[in-house]
């Protein structure tokens, strides 16, 4: 989402630039093509980042790219065993129509912003920004999601941990834009989790996502705003999945004791890498994860043992 | 400069704007229609909840320019012929607001909320105004509100 | 206790005790009342203003070549256009309408422009090229009232200490508890950022609409700074969009005037939201340091204080907040013997001053912390030793005054502790937890807490001011109905002021139709709409109107009619007498004739605090709620959800019930937003969040349902024995929210908003 150099005056507001032309095509081919012909133009989905860094002219893009009049960017469908997901289908539709197939995407989704945000605001513009804060991002790492991109002539797919590259930072080249995401569709219980300092219309704190995979006897973690990207937490899933192995705990689907709970958000506290800002400390960041971590395992696991 | 059309409050009009104007100030300054208020600029508040093609948004986050072709209601529409909307009526009656700014996008909040949910709880309509911000009434009578209408609605609606 | 309030007479529909609709609520329902930020005019321009990045810089040059060549712009103005006093303020004017040699704080503004269209406007105000020496700014309280720290203003940094002596300076007591506590800087987080309308009249004069809370002392400040005679200078208060003391300070007014003097056209001003935290002053953040003393029975002995108020770099109202924080220092109980040091000092952080409750709020705060803190020691129980210590009419404040009115403390306690408490939380509904649909909890680490605070302030201007209103009101005959047209300045803000003029003026004068004519400066003074005291001052002149203008009416009936009816009386809109009832209506005697009478109402006199001992009778008088708040605490991750606010709270007499609950309700949801999340935060002078998406406000998922007790006994002082409501809902319910995050959590929680990781214990809060 990077702009042009602007000059930023002391109260962060952008100086000078010039005048801004307005893209607004109907079919993603064309889209394509005015993206490679306009490089700098910035695309818009639901507005929400963009419209707050427009309004305090923080950026003045030669151009923007108006993606929601392009039907085939919001649709989505189940192809064997993923969801190929539009990178402009609305999270009110996300939270009503995919529980079944994506739950940890879809209990995310119903965390961002409010009605109002929910009914514009599309996992692409999140991916777009970029952000740690990005609440729909979690699940997908996850998930094991892909990210498909596209410029004109061509696609390619990437996972997640290769498109995000950076706080606000991702792998997306200028002539590319973002056009779905495929999930594998949730072979086991998916869990997310949110901290903010108030109980509704808040950016996270921190989050944590989780996936069980029955089939393949695997658990995922991602967690978010805890870090410069969206982080897993490889050593976590390695201990609880060789824990549950070594207790049998997969076949006999008894509970996870409370040592284990502990050790396992232990090491997903010590997977984040936070800060201290304005949200959170650094310290508080850490502990809460661990705590969050340690319950969304307990509530996935328990659906788990109720999967029977 | 670009040409938009689009419906509001079901009328037709014709504009040139801006490409970086955002909606509720093309709503505001062109139309005049200054019932939609801005109270953040960061699509925190809800003051300038609009709909757009039937759901609400916030006009903040939309650029006029994206408004091509749409239908957008403000609060302006609501009253027909003299008589205030059970919404607006009901705000009214229960004392939902003092200094007011944020009613207009409490309304349409609550209009969109209204419209495809029957039935709700305090639970439901709280959560469904949860991106509305007012500093004045500490919301009690904002949800007595909410019950009145939407039980005026029904009733009106079985009659 | 009931004191006798309204003459008997026919019951007049809308009137006083009734809870009359807003006549504002058609309009703001409809989108189509004018608020400030909506007004227009023809060829009007746009003004922005341009704001030091430093909080503490001298100012070596200022360029306004660039900005004023920029396309659009009409003019660019600094220090050196302000052709009157160069500096303003409410009670001290060091306040450089733009700076000129030293900035004080980040924001501060140093030039102006206009333009024709607002983008423009604002672009050429980062054009201003001003150059500057940037210094280190002195940020901390304690190091600026420190011997040798440099002086920020010629006067020093102390802007005021209020120092109270009462009693016995060497009681000594069985249990002493001591505590140190902080209050963050919050914020009036007004829904309607700053904004107005100056239209020059193309003689030499000008016209302002603006949203304000007190429109004389606007125009005071800007006859001084405009160097223009008062009569020059129009204010109408334009719709206002909330406030909450954040509109006593000038915000635009000055500046808007300015540039439309200078270009000769209209000038809109309006901020954005960030602009309004750099453009308005916050609640004062506090540290205080409490001794209490008490003996093993749980009298209070003594009560020592150290009290800093953190003023910022200019002094708006801190003088008469730290008069309030030092005088209610000790909370409404009896406290024999007290030892209290007050200040508010100048840093080189934002300017605080005016917000819902006043300096009470910091204290009560740290008393009421001290209070549990003390129960603890004594191992009573904290309602219970809040009922033992508990003032009550006559007692004797710590400044010595006599408490006169009712004071009826253990009564509200005991109905709030009385009032039933809440059903268990549904474990099974993750909207109604702590995190809500944030999905942090299903009911693990969730434990309940209750707990209790008291609060008092005093209502209306203190130490001396003669604080007063006026209001005209005019009695005519419009289509063969009496109208009564009523005019003062007062300013509605939200509170309902307008509604309660209507219904003064019905209950006096009997007459249905009632106009209220917009607020402005063409009549004398209505004072602020703040200290809880627009209602009585107000409502006291409308009334002394009306009864000037019934006396009259009578007295012309009785000219007309002769003597044969004897004494005549209004009723309804009757003129009646003893012996023959009605004689004639109030149209008959009216006729094209009308009557009008413009009135003050001032309050009873006070007095200074003695600079050496603090006493004296400085209050008008006082206003006493207490609070119950039950929470639900995530122990684990140090997330709350409130689940219920219980209050009681003597009203005096609800003019309007519907207007008084919804001033209770609202005070709640701000005193919860201090406990629990809001503060702008600030690092070497700088505001780090001053935004909606960092600056948190309580959203409709976290302010409960409120249980309000509302008493009614009658202020012998005040017109219908009303006292104002506004500020007592926002004093203790914050403490009493963190009494009730103690009881759950058994951690110290000495700061305010209470964070997270103090729930949590990653602080390591000494206590």
């Amino acid at each position: 989402m990077a702009g042009p150099a602007n000059e930023v005056d002391g109260l962060g507001r952008c100086q000078g630039g010039k005048g801004l032309e307005f893209l607004q095509p109907t079919s993603l081919t064309e889209a394509l093509e005015l993206k490679a012909a306009h490089p700098g133009a910035v695309p818009l989905a639901g507005g929400t980042d963009l419209m707050v860094d427009l309004n305090f002219d923080r950026l003045r893009p030669e151009a923007m790219l108006d993606l929601t009049r392009i039907d085939e960017l919001k649709q989505w469908w189940p192809h064997d065993d993923l969801i190929r997901l539009g990178a402009g289908v609305s999270y009110t539709r996300l939270v009503s129509e995919i529980g079944e197939y994506l739950p940890g995407l879809a209990i995310a989704s119903r965390t961002i912003g409010s009605p109002q945000i929910r009914n514009r605001a599309t996992v692409g513009g999140n991916l777009g920004t970029s952000s740690p804060a990005g609440d729909a991002l979690p699940p997908l790492l996850a998930a094991g999601a892909e990210i498909e991109v596209a410029s004109a002539g061509s696609s390619r797919r990437m996972p997640f941990r290769d498109f995000m590259i950076g706080p606000k930072k991702n792998a997306l080249a200028p002539e590319e834009l973002i056009v779905a995401v495929h999930i594998p569709k949730a072979r086991g219980p998916q869990q997310f989790s949110k901290i903010g300092t108030r109980n509704a219309m808040v950016i996270s704190v921190a989050s944590f996502a989780l996936a069980i995979d029955a089939g393949t006897r695997a658990i995922s973690c991602a967690i978010g705003s805890a870090g410069p990207v969206i982080l897993e937490a490889p050593e976590a899933d390695e201990f609880i999945e060789s824990s549950l192995e070594e207790s049998g705990a997969w076949d006999a689907r008894s509970r996870i004791d409370n040592s284990v709970l502990q050790r396992f958000g232990e090491l997903v506290a010590q997977g984040a890498r936070p800060i201290t800002d304005v949200r959170g400390t650094k310290a508080y960041r850490q502990h809460a994860l661990a705590v969050i971590a340690a319950r969304t395992l307990t509530w996935a696991w328990d659906d788990y043992m109720a999967s029977a | 400069m670009r040409r938009v059309s689009l419906t509001v409050n079901a009328v037709e009009h014709e504009a040139m704007v801006e490409p970086r104007q955002l909606l509720v100030y093309f709503l505001r300054e062109q139309l005049g229609l200054t019932g939609t208020n801005v109270g953040c600029d960061t699509s925190t508040c809800g003051a300038c909840t609009i709909l757009l093609n039937g759901k609400s948004v916030k006009s903040c986050t939309v650029l006029a320019v994206q408004a091509e072709g749409t239908e957008v209601t403000t609060i302006e529409a609501l009253a027909q012929d003299g008589d205030l909307h059970p919404l607006q009526q009901a705000f009214h009656e229960t004392h939902a607001l003092q200094c007011g700014y944020c009613t207009p996008g409490m309304i349409m909040a609550a209009l969109d909320l209204i419209t495809n949910n029957e039935d709700m709880d305090e639970d439901e309509i709280r959560t469904g105004l949860e991106g509305n911000l007012c500093r004045c009434t500490g919301y009690h009578n904002i949800v007595k509100a909410i019950q009145q209408a939407s039980s005026e609605m029904r009733s009106f609606a079985t009659k | 206790m009931r004191a006798p309030t309204i003459q008997k007479r026919t019951e007049q529909r809308g009137g006083v005790g009734e809870s009359v609709q807003r006549p504002d609520g058609v309009p703001k329902t409809k989108g189509e009342f004018a608020y400030s930020s909506d007004l227009w005019a023809e060829n009007m321009l746009w003004g922005a203003t341009t704001r030091s990045p430093h909080p503490r810089a001298r100012i070596v040059s200022i360029d306004t070549r660039e900005a004023l060549a920029t396309p659009r712009v009409r003019t660019v103005l600094t220090h050196e256009d302000v052709p009157g006093r160069k500096s303003y303020g409410m009670e001290v004017p060091d306040q450089p309408v733009l700076a000129w040699d030293d900035v004080r704080y980040q924001g501060e503004a140093v030039a102006l422009v206009a333009a024709d269209h607002p983008e423009a406007a604002r672009r050429a105000a980062g054009r201003v090229k001003i150059e500057y020496e940037v210094l280190e700014p002195l940020v901390d309280p304690e190091t600026a009232l420190a011997d040798g720290a440099p002086a920020l203003h010629p006067s020093g940094n102390v802007i005021r200490h209020i120092r109270i002596r009462h009693g016995d300076q060497e009681a000594s007591a069985e249990v002493v508890v001591k505590g140190d506590y902080q209050v963050g800087m919050q914020d009036q987080a007004f829904l309607g950022p700053e904004s107005g309308l100056a239209i020059p009249d193309g003689e030499g004069g000008i016209d302002l609409y603006v949203s304000t809370q007190w429109l004389h002392i606007d125009l005071d400040q800007l006859a001084a700074s405009l160097d223009l005679p008062p009569s020059k200078v129009r204010i109408t208060l334009a719709g206002v969009g909330g406030a909450f003391g954040a509109r006593e300070d000038l915000s635009i007014q000055i500046h808007c005037c300015l540039l439309a003097l200078e270009t000769g056209r209209p000038v809109k001003m309006m901020y954005g939201r960030e602009e309004s935290f750099f453009g308005h002053v916050h609640r004062h953040p506090a540290r205080l340091h409490y001794e209490h003393g008490a003996m093993r029975d749980g009298r209070l002995v003594y009560v020592k204080a150290r009290i800093v108020l953190d003023g910022g770099a200019y002094a708006s109202s801190s003088t008469a907040v730290c008069a309030n924080a030092a005088c209610f220092s000790c909370g409404p109980y009896n406290v024999p013997n007290a030892t209290i040091d007050a200040y508010a000092v100048y840093t080189d952080n934002p300017p605080c001053g005016a917000m819902r409750g006043f300096g009470a709020v910091q204290t009560c705060f740290a008393y009421e912390s001290q209070m549990d803190r003390l129960a603890k020691a004594l191992d009573i129980d904290p309602v219970e030793l809040r009922r033992l210590n508990a003032m009550d009419t006559g007692a004797t404040m710590i400044t010595g005054q006599e408490v006169e009115g009712p004071a009826p403390v253990a009564e509200l306690l005991k109905r709030v502790r009385n009032a039933p408490l809440p059903p268990d939380g549904d474990a099974m509904d993750i909207r109604t937890l702590p995190g809500g649909v944030s999905n942090t909890t299903h009911g693990e680490g969730v434990k309940r807490g209750v707990g209790y605070a008291l609060g008092f302030k005093n209502i209306g201007y203190s130490e001396g001011f003669d604080d007063f209103s006026t209001a005209r009101v005019r009695l005519s005959v419009v289509a063969g109905e009496p109208q009564v047209e009523v005019h003062s300045a007062a300013s509605e803000v939200g509170q309902g002021v307008v509604t309660v003029q209507m219904q003064i003026a019905r209950t006096e004068l009997g007459v249905q139709q009632v106009v209220v004519l917009p607020a402005d400066t063409s009549i004398g003074s209505s004072g602020s709409s703040s200290a809880s005291r627009q209602t009585w001052m107000t409502g006291g002149a409308v009334k002394n109107a009306c009864e000037a203008v019934r006396a009259r009416l009578l007295q012309r009936a009785a000219q007309r009619l002769g003597k044969r009816h004897g004494k005549l009386t209004l009723d309804g809109a009757n003129i009646v007498s003893a012996g023959s009832g009605s004689v004639a209506s109030i149209s008959d005697i009216v006729g094209d004739d009308p009557i009008e009478e413009t009135k003050e109402y001032h309050h009873r006199k006070t007095f200074p605090l003695d600079p050496r001992t603090g006493q004296g009778n400085a209050h008008v008088a006082f206003a006493f709620a207490a609070h119950r708040a039950v929470v639900d605490v995530d122990l684990d991750l140090g997330l709350v959800r409130v689940v219920e606010m219980a209050t009681a709270q003597d009203v005096g007499k609800a003019l309007n019930p519907q207007a008084v609950e919804g001033q209770i309700e609202g005070g709640i949801a701000q005193g919860l937003g201090l406990a629990l999340m809001e503060e702008i935060q600030i690092s070497q002078g700088r505001i780090l969040n001053p935004s909606f998406t960092d600056y948190l406000i309580p959203t409709i998922l976290d302010m409960p349902p409120v249980r309000a007790d509302v008493l009614e006994l009658g202020d012998p002082h005040a017109p219908y024995g009303l006292k104002g409501v506004g500020e007592p809902p926002t004093i203790s319910s914050t403490p009493a929210i963190v009494a009730a995050l103690r009881d759950a959590t058994g951690r110290p929680l000495t700061r305010v908003p209470v964070r997270p990781d103090d729930i949590v214990g990653l602080d390591g809060q000494s206590g």
